[in-house]
């Protein structure tokens, strides 16, 4: 008798072990959909994958100290200037370790990239509904995947100590004081004393970065990755699905051969990024010191929705009885993004109970069009946050074009107003047109062209439609 | 209690696998998924294409690991690791939709929620008190003896840091403090022209400190308007006050000088993180942007030889505002 | 036909002469006239006697040269209208008018333009003394700012004597530097360092435009965002519709 093939016998050697055949065998055919909105969370888990490979290199290399040196590498405008370990190690990470400037703006890109990625994601989910029952809790898990990709961003590029980046931090020094009777305390837990800190800072913050976050955001995406598992994904109508089935691809080969295809994609996108389009030079920055400070200070696009509130926020302190009860950083820094996850993270309930009162199990999606409501409200929050953030990142803009600093502080203080309210508006009347048409916006026209009689009537001349260019009509909902 | 321990139970149980299902609501929809339309085959072009792909990226992920090595720069690196990763996905893709077969499955979504068990389970975790005749002492021992634990296991927080106290008022700033310049020299009154500004330091103090860089402008001592208490504090109308912005921190690093007032704006000192403006006439008031407390000034007086002292602290405390801030 | 041409002929001469009359900086042969050129182009605001008008231009009694070569380089004055953010534009006089302009305001007392020599300058001294004196408003690589009642302009035009100049006269809402503060060897060196920003070390690849995360954001979502919505629009496949 001859001995059974190879294969046969490893998979018999470990499945004796540990009886992995069944899960393995339904992992492999387990259904996907095929939708390509779906792979948005799939950009984001890749992004993050690179974020860590990336991450493993520079973290050999980075000094995470404030402890100062003279500067002597290659850069010839910061020769003889007294920077920190950390500046010092970034330079050289830059400058002098091979494959170390590539492996820095790749880190940073895929950092920018993987909260583009979430916030896309995020959308899909909500405009279409996903959110609802039973994945609420997925959903949660996600909305904190987002907090933490935003911290984690920023405690990142917050460890060079270049002036950019310090002045980001100081202002997040100033936003944690501002919290009411417990910021100075909170404040000086985190900074071990008054910014700029104690050397302990650094460590902090790269402890924080390389190991408590990264460790926090796997273990929440290994979560968000079993909880779809458990419920399976979500699907649109057509294609046969029902709320009781789903119908796609089999996860062996097509859809893991996709899905490993789309993680060299973004790897390929990120590492062009990183190669060829430069994302913060810091040695044209300098080092950080606190009294020194540069025009034209941001921070990182995730972020640049709180530099906008904290310029459009009025500007007072609340004080009761001689006591600054509210620091004005307070309005802009904490309460606003307080708003906007407190309602990200609540609109699963606020949806069911006051908007749609659904309760139900659902797992076929709804087109944005399917509920004018959800879409209206989603647009105008949406419209209301990107508006916040041109407050903050539109004012070289509008100098530009010769509107001076403080009409333009005035413009959006009137805009966050007006904007979501016109964007509701629109939003809905949209959907419910998109819907009650059932005609889709770049396909073609359904209707019919009518002639006015003489007694006042109409006539349908003709029913309108070029065959040529329609679609046929839309089938019977599941 | 008994809720927490069947939520944990609960969640042992989701993360295990459920029971026996009842009956499935698609009858012909399987558990596992279940290939219905297939499509195999691909052209040999195609197939062909794929290896080529796969070789090209091959060969450019060796050039990356040459390049490496060679010490090349940061684009030629790129490309060539971008090229590699590109072609190799590429080709993937191609692979998985049109060289592999085209499947298309059905699988039956799970039952999610089965009343039997949370019974069971709720009758499992009800056993835990049966005959426990004192439960509620031993309940609430038990959740004095946890929420202590727990306060104590986070008790050593405290340690990362001090308590706020006095420290943002305390600075290295105190009656007779001589003012050196960023390379160190103690300055002089001619030090501080009229139409531009001066950054300094508390002599040998630490630089770092919040409290400690300020920043120097002279006016006309006929144009200044001082809050009361405070006509002394610059002595030929040289102003001194805190760099660090009261609103969240950042350095302030511009100062607007008008050549010709008339036809423009006052003298003020700005912030280029969120444009608060500090109007130095009138002791840093905020007359502009989000800053919701003037800027601390520091009196000044002249020394022999005409050096700048700090004539005492500042007028309030500096930096960003918190609980500890009064204001009258 | 003769009368034809002759009216061609006139009508040619006519134009030429019109044509003469109204394009400025008419090229007499004789060196422009400094005071000619003042009261036409300045003393409406400035004052026929140059000791400004209340409220509206200052006095160009000692000013010097140096302010004079300053705003007539840079096209900053004459000043579009009254009251208007003097900003760089084309110069409205010929080297040679400037010249006179500057000889004349000039002769009124005041600084001369001064001496630079980015050449002897340090480049790390200028890095320190640009982001210490300057960047607040002209942003670390002099890509220009915000500020409250004004623009700092991106200064990769400027010359060598202009951003000496600037340093010195403080236009606008621009603090003066004097010597004293910004002695000959510190302003050689800030000069060399706003030279350099004309060219930065974008070792990372492109610059796009060396403003910081705005770009870097703009690329993430345009660039990076349209490329993977492309990518997962061909990988996937539609639902019906």
């Amino acid at each position: 008798m001859t001995a059974p093939p190879r294969d046969e016998r490893a998979l018999r050697f470990i499945d004796e072990r540990i009886s992995a055949g069944k899960p393995v065998r339904k992992a492999l055919r387990y259904v996907f959909p095929d939708h390509w909105s779906f792979m948005l969370g799939e950009v984001a888990l890749y992004s993050f994958v690179v974020l860590v490979a990336t991450g493993v290199f520079l973290a050999l290399f980075f000094e995470p100290s404030l402890g100062t040196r003279i500067y002597d590498g290659p850069y010839v405008p910061l020769q003889g200037r007294e920077v920190t370990g950390a500046y010092d190690s970034a330079l050289r990470l830059s400058f002098e370790v091979p494959a170390g400037l590539l492996m820095r703006q790749t880190h940073h890109w895929a950092a920018d990239v993987f909260v583009v990625a979430i916030v896309l994601h995020l959308m899909r989910i909500f405009f279409t509904g996903a959110f609802r029952k039973p994945r609420e809790l997925n959903y949660l898990v996600g909305v904190t995947l987002l907090a933490l990709a935003v911290l984690e961003g920023f405690l990142g590029y917050s460890l060079l100590d270049d002036l950019l980046s310090g002045m980001g931090l100081a202002i997040g020094y100033g936003v944690a004081l501002s919290i009411p009777l417990i910021g100075g305390d909170v404040a000086h837990l985190i900074w071990a004393g008054e910014f700029p800190g104690a050397d302990v800072i650094q460590p902090r913050l790269f402890i924080g970065h390389v190991f408590l976050l990264p460790a926090a955001i796997a273990g929440l995406i290994g979560a968000h990755l079993a909880l779809i598992a458990r419920t399976r994904h979500t699907q649109f109508r057509g294609e046969g699905a029902t709320e009781g089935t789903v119908v796609g691809s089999p996860m062996w080969p097509g859809y893991a051969l996709r899905s490993i295809a789309l993680f060299l994609l973004v790897a390929a996108i990120l590492v062009a990024l990183g190669g060829l389009v430069q994302i913060n030079p810091i040695w044209q920055w300098g080092p950080y010191e606190p009294w020194q400070g540069t025009n034209g200070a941001q921070p990182d696009w995730y972020l640049g929705w709180l530099i906008g509130a904290l310029r459009i926020a009025p500007p007072v302190d609340l004080v009761v009885g001689g006591y600054t009860v509210v620091p004005e950083p307070f309005w802009g820094g904490v309460l606003f993004p307080t708003i906007v996850f407190g309602v990200l993270y609540l609109w699963p309930w606020i949806e069911e109970r006051l908007i749609t009162r659904d309760t139900s199990r659902h797992e076929l999606l709804d087109r944005p069009r399917d509920n004018p409501g959800r879409t209206a409200v989603g647009a105008a929050f949406f419209a209301w946050v990107v508006t916040i953030f041109a407050a903050g990142a539109a004012d070289r803009a509008f100098l530009s074009v010769g509107i001076p600093y403080i009409t333009q502080v005035w413009i959006f203080r009137g805009a966050i107003f007006v904007v979501p309210v016109v964007v509701f508006v629109v939003a809905r009347r949209i959907a419910r047109g998109l819907a009650a048409a059932e005609a889709h916006p770049l396909r073609g026209w359904t209707g019919e062209v009518v002639e006015r009689r003489e007694d006042g009537g109409y006539t349908a001349v003709t029913d309108g439609r070029d065959p040529s260019l329609h679609e046929p009509p839309a089938r019977p909902r599941a | 209690m008994r809720r927490l321990w069947a939520a944990i139970a609960l969640l042992a149980a989701l993360v295990n696998g459920r029971r026996r299902p009842p009956a499935p609501a698609a009858p012909e929809a399987p558990e596992e998924g279940r290939t219905f339309a297939k499509e195999t085959g691909a052209p040999a072009a195609v197939e062909r294409l794929v290896a080529a792909l796969l070789l090209l990226s091959a060969a450019a992920s060796l050039t990356f690991a040459g390049l490496v090595t060679a010490g090349a720069d940061t684009q030629a690196l790129g490309i060539a690791l971008a090229l590699a990763l590109f072609l190799g996905g590429t080709a993937l893709a191609v692979t998985a939709n049109r060289i592999v077969p085209r499947e298309q499955a059905v699988e039956r979504r799970p039952d999610l929620g089965d009343a039997q068990a949370r019974a069971d389970v709720r009758e499992r975790v009800a056993v835990t008190t049966e005959g426990v005749s004192r439960r509620r002492l031993l309940g609430v021992a038990g959740a004095t003896a946890g929420g202590a634990l727990a306060a104590a296991v986070v008790a050593p927080v405290t340690a990362l840091g001090p308590a706020v106290g006095n420290s943002i008022a305390d600075t290295p700033w105190h009656r007779g403090r001589r003012l050196v310049g960023e390379d160190g020299v103690p300055l002089t009154a001619d030090d501080v022209p009229l139409t531009s500004f001066v950054t300094a330091f508390p002599e040998s103090a630490d630089r770092r400190e919040l409290g400690s860089p300020v920043v120097l402008v002279r006016e006309e001592p006929a144009s200044l308007r001082l809050p009361p208490g405070r006509a002394d504090w610059a002595p030929e109308g040289i102003l001194a006050f805190s760099k660090i912005c009261t609103h969240a921190g950042c350095a302030i690093a511009l100062y607007r000088q008008p050549l010709y007032e008339p036809t423009s704006d006052p003298p003020g000192l700005a912030c280029p993180c969120h444009y608060s403006v500090f109007d130095t006439r009138r002791g840093g008031k905020v007359v502009a942007g989000p800053a919701g407390r003037a800027l601390p000034q520091l009196p000044l007086e002249l020394g022999p030889g005409r050096e700048l002292r700090a004539a005492g602290g500042f007028s309030g405390p500096i930096g960003p505002s918190w609980w500890g801030v009064r204001k009258a | 036909m003769r009368r034809a041409l002759l009216a061609v002929a006139a009508l040619v001469c006519a134009g030429l002469a019109v044509l003469a009359w109204v394009s400025p900086g008419r090229s007499a042969p004789a060196a422009p006239d400094g005071r000619a050129l003042y009261l036409e182009g300045c003393a409406t605001c400035h004052g026929d006697d140059a000791r400004g008008r209340p409220g509206q231009a200052p006095t160009l009694h000692g000013v010097g040269a140096q302010a004079a070569d300053f705003y007539l380089s840079t096209g900053r004055m004459p000043l579009p209208a009254p009251g208007a953010e003097p900003v760089r534009a084309k110069p409205a006089y010929s080297a040679a008018e400037r010249r006179a302009l500057t000889a004349y305001v000039g002769a009124l007392g005041g600084p001369r333009v001064p001496f630079v020599a980015p050449e002897r300058g340090s480049l790390s001294d200028g890095q320190e003394l640009f982001t210490s004196h300057c960047a607040g408003c002209h942003q670390a690589v002099a890509r220009g700012g915000v500020v409250p009642g004004a623009v700092a302009p991106a200064l990769q035009q400027a010359t060598p004597t202009q951003i000496a100049e600037a340093v010195r006269v403080g236009p606008n809402l621009m603090p003066a530097f004097p010597a004293a503060q910004i002695d000959q060897d510190e302003l050689d060196s800030i000069v060399r360092y706003v030279l350099s920003t004309r060219d930065p070390d974008d070792a990372g690849g492109w610059g796009i435009g060396n403003l910081g995360p705005i770009p870097e954001g703009m690329v993430a979502w345009l660039l990076a965002g349209a490329a993977l919505l492309l990518a997962i629009r061909l990988l996937g496949k539609r639902a019906a519709p």
